[in-house]
């Protein structure tokens, strides 16, 4: 017995060391939308060791001893934003907190996520805040190769603690904002200076990953190629492993996202595409996925033509859609991905498909389906709590719920 | 493909009886009326004529004219149009990089009255907007106040003063964006006053200088168009509008004013809610930016949507801006909208994008809010203000409609998409629908 209590001592003293950790937790919610079958009113969720253990019905779920009671107007699965570089863009903007971009060269597939997200930045409690549990953040697009994403929670702890995928995409950037020497430029790097160059770059960087695979098969191991690490990131995006996630915003570059894919066999993600709607067809055709803009980013240069129905109308065309906070070189330095959807919800989305493209429907197309992004048993224990419509301007989120653990420092 | 010179032809002929449209009282029935003035009323009716507001008041209380144009809009939501008191639409501009004091330059001489962000903002429900020069200068140029009705050329959008000058500000800054360090621009924020106290004195003795002339031409100082406009200034016919973020800059514009006496607008506040009492106290307006994250840079890290909240319980005269494109214009109401999610009252919220903004700009005796013999400036809306469900309708300024989301050129400017960002097409009365009927013809663009 005196074991046993210095024991269960050691383990209280542990736990308060490591600061928050998760909880036995039952969220009442008079509305939940689980995002896997139909809305539940006045219901439920347990949550035990970070993962979700019941949810139904208020009079069918018995809530055990010594839970953390939560209540909320509005219960939805925790936000997922599909493209960010929160954590390696920082809330300052000063060049300390900025590691979203490297400019010594155009082709830098080899830069991870993970050497550089700041899990501590007040960025990540600033998007947590408003509800967001997972982020696929990285370089940012604006080089041909920028670098790697990652999926991360939002915990706040270290990147190696809270990573879920530390290498989930490959960014490439099309079009005006990929050239790092576009007319007026200053970059260092000669090239790419247009559209052609920049596909011709990105064609023989594949050609050589494909050069480079064959050769390292070699049965003569005196003949395999040395290891490169720009290569091997690229054979990743050529066997399908990481697939390569291309901002494209003109039409034009769409459709060369869209060539390269076929010519390498692809799987591609296609990011931004403010042009969409003008070449719907084909990204249909394609298959792949989009992770629309922002709803409410600025139109300017390539992203002139863009939107707030774009969204609506690649749903509508039956387009898996994802959407971002994406990133932008001046104020504000980070949208929220709630806001985003609300815009799009109001302009053709709707609620519930707005809503998917923040979770369930970004969880599929990020691949983290089976962990994240609806509220499921045996699920991550990833919520955000509302006091009202979460789209409506003047409702707050009044907790999130990450892996079980709760974060709830003011309504929001 | 279409015949263009027939589709004109036809709306041309189609169009001419509403030229005179605005002649006869037009009334609005069935909309929920926010007059801000007053309570909401829940069957309001708006009678409209010359341009002006002729009554407002409940459906039974108010009597419809003979030969009234009926506008039926019930379920709607009637407001006045939207007044931003801090904007950059129409790629107007100011100072340049020569340095950090040009008072001498206008808004005025640059502004494209056909620029797409015009339209924007006209789709957005604004209807008056002070446009600025930018923030990167200690006085950076004269600012213009607009009404956004109509417009081939700038002079279609201007204010006109009892005295016949133009409506505007003088636009100042202080804080890291002026702060350039070359070109005789301040490194500090030190110096950054000491340049503007100096140009202040100087504007003290050109004044003097004029006044001890006493008419006498040969005693008169020579014309400085700087000067001069400081001299406005100093008489208290231009208003400052400061731009400002941190609690100590906020201080020191403060101190400048209380020195010389200027009339001052707070712009931005970021760190407002640190100094909320002194704010109050020196009786200074804040038109404050709802920007969507904290950030950006080192002098808005502790920028908060309470801070609305806060000065409103100060008792600051608290108005919005868009500081577009920083915020967008056509999601203006959205910035009222987070404040009251941010401790604001509602009523506080609307009075904010309207009124507030109105007596910031020293337009309030005219815009503002629906009263007799103010201008027929208004707003329908689907739904409520602050909602995001709630999509702008009609935008009507001085009693003529420049904004109807049912016209396919305005929802282009409304929702985005290709062509929202070129300029509007020239408006010369009934020619506004005959480029629409085009542009339906031309929508084949989008698969």
């Amino acid at each position: 017995m005196k074991i046993i209590t210095r024991f269960s001592l050691l383990v209280t003293w542990l736990i308060a060391l490591g600061g928050a950790h998760a909880e036995n937790i039952a969220v009442l919610g008079a509305t939940i939308y689980p995002m896997a079958g139909a809305p539940l009113k006045d219901g439920v969720i347990l949550m035990s060791d970070g993962k979700i253990t019941a949810l139904g019905p208020k009079v069918s779920v018995k809530i055990p001893e010594g839970y953390r009671i939560l209540q909320a107007a509005v219960v939805t699965p925790g936000l997922i934003d599909a493209h960010a570089t929160v954590g390696l863009s920082g809330l300052l903007n000063q060049a300390q907190d900025q590691d979203m971009l490297e400019k010594s060269s155009a082709v830098q597939p080899e830069l991870r996520a993970l050497d550089a997200y700041n899990a501590k930045d007040p960025l990540v409690s600033w998007v947590r805040s408003y509800g967001v549990t997972t982020v696929n953040t990285g370089h940012a697009p604006a080089a041909l190769i920028s670098g790697q994403t990652m999926i991360v929670k939002t915990f706040g702890r270290t990147a190696d603690e809270d990573v879920i995928n530390p290498a989930a995409m490959t960014a490439v950037t099309l079009g005006r904002n990929g050239l790092t020497n576009a007319e007026g430029g200053s970059a260092a790097s000669k090239s790419p200076g247009n559209r052609s160059k920049a596909v011709a770059m990105l064609r023989a960087e594949l050609i050589k990953a494909q050069e480079y695979a064959k050769k390292r098969d070699a049965k003569d191991e005196s003949k395999r190629p040395a290891r490169d690490l720009k290569t091997e990131t690229l054979l990743r995006a050529l066997t399908g492993v990481q697939p390569l996630l291309i901002t494209a915003n003109r039409q034009q570059d769409i459709i060369s996202a869209l060539r390269l894919a076929q010519e390498f066999k692809l799987k591609i993600v296609l990011d931004g595409c403010a042009d969409a709607p003008m070449v719907l067809a084909q990204i249909k055709a394609s298959g792949f996925p989009v992770i629309v803009h922002p709803t409410m980013q600025r139109s300017y240069e390539d992203m002139e033509n863009l939107s707030v129905e774009t969204a609506g109308k690649l749903h509508a065309a039956g387009i898996p859609i994802a959407l971002q906070s994406s990133y932008e070189a001046y104020v504000p330095k980070t949208r929220v991905v709630l806001f985003e959807a609300a815009v799009a919800a109001a302009h053709g989305l709707g609620f519930e498909a707005a809503l998917a493209s923040i979770t369930s429907g970004a969880a599929q197309l990020l691949g983290i389906a089976d962990r994240t992004g609806s509220l499921v048993v045996g699920k991550d224990a990833d919520l955000a709590l509302y006091d009202g419509d979460p789209f409506e301007y003047t409702s707050h989120c009044t907790g999130t719920i990450v892996g079980g653990i709760v974060f709830a420092d003011g309504a929001h | 493909m279409l015949n263009r010179p027939l589709l004109c032809l036809a709306a041309l002929l189609g169009l001419t009886a509403t030229v005179n449209a605005q002649e006869k009282p037009q009334v609005f029935t069935g909309a929920q009326i926010i007059p801000i003035s007053g309570a909401p009323i829940a069957h309001g009716v708006l009678v409209v004529a010359g341009g002006k507001i002729v009554a407002v008041g409940a459906a039974d209380k108010i009597a419809i004219p003979a030969g009234a144009e009926i506008h039926d809009v019930t379920g709607k939501v009637l407001m006045p149009g939207l007044v931003d008191s801090h904007s950059h639409v129409g790629s107007g501009s100011g100072g340049d990089g020569s340095g950090p004091i040009q008072p001498e330059t206008r808004v005025l001489d640059s502004l494209d009255a056909r620029n797409a962000s015009i339209q924007k903002a006209r789709a957005g429900g604004i209807t008056t907007v002070n446009v600025m020069p930018g923030s990167g200068h200690l006085i950076s140029g004269q600012t213009l106040y607009l009404k956004l009705r109509e417009a081939r050329t700038v002079d279609d959008l201007l204010i006109k003063l009892p005295d016949g000058t133009n409506a505007g500000g003088l636009k100042m800054a202080n804080g890291t964006n002026s702060m350039r360090g070359a070109n005789g621009f301040p490194g500090t924020r030190a110096k950054s006053a000491a340049l503007v106290r100096a140009e202040y004195i100087k504007a003290q003795e050109y004044l003097d200088k004029i006044k001890r002339a006493n008419g006498d031409a040969e005693k008169l100082p020579p014309r400085d168009l700087a000067l001069e406009e400081m001299s406005d200034v100093l008489a208290g016919q231009r208003i400052v509008q400061n731009h400002t973020h941190r609690h100590d800059d906020i201080l020191t514009v403060l101190r400048l004013a209380q020195e010389f006496g200027f009339k001052v607008v707070l712009h931005h506040v970021s760190e407002g809610w640190r100094v909320a009492p002194e704010i109050a106290a020196a009786h200074a307006p804040c038109s404050v930016i709802m920007i969507d994250s904290p950030g950006g840079k080192l002098e808005t890290k502790d920028a908060d949507w309470r801070t609305p909240a806060i000065l409103e319980q100060a008792g600051v005269l608290v108005g919005f801006h868009t500081d577009d494109p920083i915020c967008d214009s056509r999601r203006f109401l959205r910035s009222a909208a987070l404040a009251v999610r941010a401790g604001m009252t509602r009523q506080g919220a609307l009075a904010a994008v309207t009124i507030a903004n109105a007596k910031i700009l020293g337009l309030d005796a005219r815009v503002g809010s629906l009263e007799p013999g103010k201008d027929a400036d208004f707003i329908v809306l689907s739904a409520d203000p602050l909602s995001v469900y709630a999509h702008i309708e009609q935008t009507w300024v001085e009693g003529t409609k420049v904004f109807d989301l049912s016209r396919p050129a305005d929802h282009l400017y409304a929702v985005g998409g290709a062509g929202a960002g070129d300029s509007r097409h020239a408006q010369l009365c009934c020619f506004t629908s005959a480029w629409d009927l085009i542009a339906n013809a031309n929508h084949g663009g989008e698969q």
